[in-house]
C-alpha cells in the first residue's frame, strides 16, 4: 500500500470505499449501511495517512492498533483492510456467506489481522486503553485508535474507560465517535440524548476535538492534534452524517441496518460514479 | 495405607494468598505477567504482586467491566494479564467482557475470582459467588480450575500461565486444609485420585476436596472403601479418571461448594452418562443464597461438609446393591 497526505487521493479513496461498502452489502442482502458509509473518512485517513502500520508484517510490534468499537459497521474497516492489502479485495462480497473471512462482525478468528473482535458495543476504549498500558509499559510508539458509534457511549462501561484513561494519562490512545445522530431506533437524540457531549468529555478530563468527521483535513488537523498532545487522552467528536455520500441514504434511520436494494444500489453508485 | 496416614489436613493458607504469592514469582519469572485488580488488591492478595511490581499492576477502581475488557486489550498486546476481584463481581459484572474479549476471540486472558462459595462467611450472599463454575464452564473455550489448597493453587496458576487460552481460577476466603506437598506434579484437566477405594468414589472440588477425605476415613471405619478423587479442572474435565471410577466403583459422589444444579456435579454425571452410566448423588447448595454468619457453620448448617459427603455415599452404595 502507498500512504499519502494527499486529501485529493484520500478522498478518492473515500469514494471508492463507499462503493465497495454498498456492493459488499447488497451482495450480502444484510449488515449496515448507514453507519458504515459515516465512517468512510475516519477509517480512510487512519489507515491511508495516520496509521503507523504495514500490511505484509500485520503483527509487527510497534504497529499502531485499530479497534473498531461499533462492530457492526465492519464492511468499512474490511473495505479499508482490503484496499491497504490485509485481506483479499476479490472476496469483499461474500461478507456474511458461511465461511467467508467476513464475518457478519470483526472476528480475529477469521481475520488475525484484526485486533479484536467486537461487536457488542461499549468495550472497545476499554480494549485500547489495554493496548496502550501494554504500549507504555515496553517503552513503545505504538498508538492506539477506537471508533465507537454515537448510540454506542450510552454504555456504562464507556464512562468506566473515559473515566481511566485520562487519570492514567494514556496519551497514546485516541478515541474517535463518530456521530451521525442515528442509532438502530431512531434519533440519538429521541432515544437518549448525548449533549452536551463535548462538555461531558472534557469533564473526564479529555482533550476533546469537535470536527467534520467527513473533512479529511479537519481528521489530519485534529490527529496530528492528539500526537502533539501530551499527558492526557484525545477524544475526537467527529460529526457526520449517517449514509453519507447517497442521498436516500443520509440521515435516514431506515439504512442503520437495512441493505440496499439491487435498484438502490444502482442508484447508489451513480451518485459516487 | 490408612486414609489418615496420607492426609493430616491441617489449615493451610487460603487459596486466595497462594494466589497472591505465586503470582509474585510469575511477576519474578516473566516480564510480560500484568495485574489488574478492581479495588479488592488487599483481599485478593493481587496486592502482593503490586508491591513488588508497580509499573505492571493496574488498579482498575470499581470498574469490573472495564477492568476485564482492559485485560482483553493487554492480551491482544502479547500480555499475560490476570485479572481479578471477588468472584462474585468478575463473573457477574465482566461475564460480557469476558465472553467477548476472552472466550469468544480466544485471547491469553486469566481471571482469578476469589471469596468463592459461602465459606467467606460473615459478609454474606450477596458477595458469595456460588454461580461462578456454572458461569465460566458456560463459556466456549474456557479452562476452569478450583483448586483445593494452597499447593495445588501455587501449581496451576503457574500452569494457567504456561498455557495460551483464557481461564478462569477460583479462589476462596477460607484457610485451606492442606492436601498436598510442594512436589506435588498437576496437570490442567486431569484429575487426581488421593486414595484408592473400590466400593464409592468421593470426587470433589476446592475445599469439598478436603471433606471428600474425612468422609473416606469415616467410611473406611465403617469398612467401606471409598476411592477420593480432586478435580481441580472442571473444564476440560477429566473425562478417563470419571469413566474409571463410574466402571470401577458403580457409585459416585460428587461435592462442591457451588449450586448444586449448575457446577462440577452436573458436569460429572454427564461424562459418566457417556462413559458408563451409574448411580451418583450431589452435595452441594440446593437452589438457595446462604446468609452471614461463621463459615464452619454456615458449611455445616448448608450441608457440606464430611458427615453430608459420608451420608450420600451410604445412600449411593444401598442404591447401588438395590440395583
Amino acid at each position: 500500500m502507498t500512504k499519502t497526505t494527499d486529501v485529493a487521493k484520500l478522498e478518492q479513496i473515500a469514494k471508492e470505499t463507499r462503493r465497495r461498502i454498498l456492493q459488499m452489502i447488497t451482495a450480502a442482502g444484510s449488515g449496515h449501511p448507514g453507519g458504515s458509509l459515516s465512517a468512510v473518512e475516519i477509517l480512510v485517513t487512519l489507515y491511508f495517512d495516520v496509521m503507523r502500520h504495514d500490511p505484509a508484517n500485520p503483527k509487527w510490534p510497534e504497529r499502531d492498533r485499530f479497534v473498531l468499537s461499533k462492530g457492526h459497521a465492519c464492511p468499512v474497516l474490511y473495505t479499508v483492510m482490503a484496499e491497504c492489502g490485509y485481506t483479499p479485495i476479490d472476496q469483499l462480497n461474500t461478507l456474511r456467506k458461511m465461511g467467508s473471512m467476513y464475518q457478519g462482525h470483526p472476528d480475529v478468528r477469521y481475520i488475525p489481522s484484526l485486533e479484536a473482535s467486537t461487536g457488542s458495543l461499549g468495550q472497545g476504549l476499554s480494549l485500547i486503553i489495554g493496548m496502550g498500558l501494554a504500549a507504555r509499559l515496553d517503552k513503545s510508539p505504538s498508538r492506539a485508535f477506537v471508533v465507537l458509534g454515537d448510540g454506542e457511549i450510552q454504555e456504562g462501561q464507556v464512562w468506566e474507560s473515559a473515566m481511566f484513561a485520562p487519570f492514567h494519562k494514556l496519551d497514546n490512545i485516541v478515541a474517535i465517535v463518530d456521530y451521525n445522530k442515528i442509532q438502530l431506533d431512531g434519533f440519538v437524540k429521541d432515544i437518549l440524548d448525548l449533549e452536551p457531549v463535548v462538555d461531558k468529555w472534557k469533564s473526564f478530563g479529555w482533550n476533546v476535538l469537535n470536527i467534520d468527521g467527513h473533512s479529511i483535513p479537519a481528521l489530519q488537523k485534529a490527529f496530528a492534534d492528539a500526537e502533539a498532545t501530551k499527558g492526557k487522552p484525545t477524544v475526537i467528536i467527529a460529526q457526520t452524517v449517517k449514509g453519507k455520500g447517497v442521498s436516500f441514504m443520509e440521515n435516514n434511520p431506515k439504512f442503520h441496518g437495512v441493505a440496499p436494494t439491487a435498484e438502490e444500489l444502482e442508484k447508489a453508485l451513480k451518485e459516487l460514479a | 495405607m490408612p486414609v489418615n496416614a496420607k492426609f493430616d489436613l491441617k489449615p493451610g493458607a487460603a487459596t486466595r494468598e497462594a494466589f497472591g504469592k505465586a503470582l509474585v514469582e510469575l511477576g519474578h519469572a516473566n516480564k510480560d505477567v500484568v495485574v489488574c485488580d478492581a479495588d479488592l488488591s488487599k483481599s485478593t492478595y493481587t496486592s502482593y504482586f503490586g508491591k513488588e511490581f508497580p509499573d505492571r499492576f493496574f488498579e482498575c477502581g470499581i470498574a469490573e467491566a472495564n477492568m476485564v475488557a482492559i485485560g482483553g486489550g493487554l492480551a491482544a498486546s502479547g500480555k499475560i494479564p490476570f485479572v481479578s476481584s471477588f468472584s462474585v463481581f468478575l463473573l457477574n459484572k465482566g461475564f460480557e467482557q469476558i465472553r467477548v474479549t476472552s472466550a469468544f476471540p480466544h485471547t491469553n486472558l486469566k481471571l482469578v475470582g476469589t471469596h468463592s462459595g459461602i465459606s467467606i462467611g460473615e459478609d454474606g450472599p450477596s458477595q458469595m459467588s456460588i454461580e461462578d463454575i456454572s458461569l465460566a464452564c458456560s463459556l466456549g473455550g474456557m479452562t476452569v480450575i478450583s483448586p483445593a489448597d494452597e499447593f495445588s493453587m501455587k501449581a496451576l496458576v503457574h500452569a494457567a500461565a504456561a498455557m495460551f487460552g483464557p481461564v478462569f481460577i477460583r479462589a476462596g476466603r477460607a484457610k485451606a486444609a492442606i492436601i498436598y506437598t510442594a512436589d506435588q506434579k498437576f496437570e490442567i484437566g486431569k484429575g487426581i485420585e488421593l486414595v484408592k477405594g473400590s466400593d464409592v468414589t468421593l470426587i470433589g472440588t476446592g475445599l469439598l476436596v478436603a471433606e471428600s477425605i474425612r468422609a473416606a476415613e469415616t467410611l473406611e471405619s465403617e469398612g467401606i472403601s471409598a476411592r477420593v478423587i480432586d478435580i481441580h479442572t472442571i473444564k476440560p474435565l477429566d473425562r478417563d479418571i470419571i469413566a474409571k471410577a463410574a466402571r470401577e466403583t458403580g457409585a459416585i459422589v460428587v461435592s462442591e461448594e457451588h449450586l448444586v444444579d449448575s457446577g462440577l456435579g452436573v458436569r460429572v454425571a454427564q461424562a459418566a452418562a457417556e462413559s458408563t452410566p451409574c448411580v451418583m448423588e450431589f452435595i452441594g447448595i440446593q437452589n438457595t443464597y446462604a446468609e452471614s454468619g461463621p463459615p464452619e457453620a454456615l458449611l455445616k448448617k448448608y450441608g457440606l461438609v464430611a458427615e453430608n459427603v459420608a451420608a450420600a455415599a451410604r445412600r449411593a452404595i444401598t442404591r447401588k446393591k438395590a440395583g
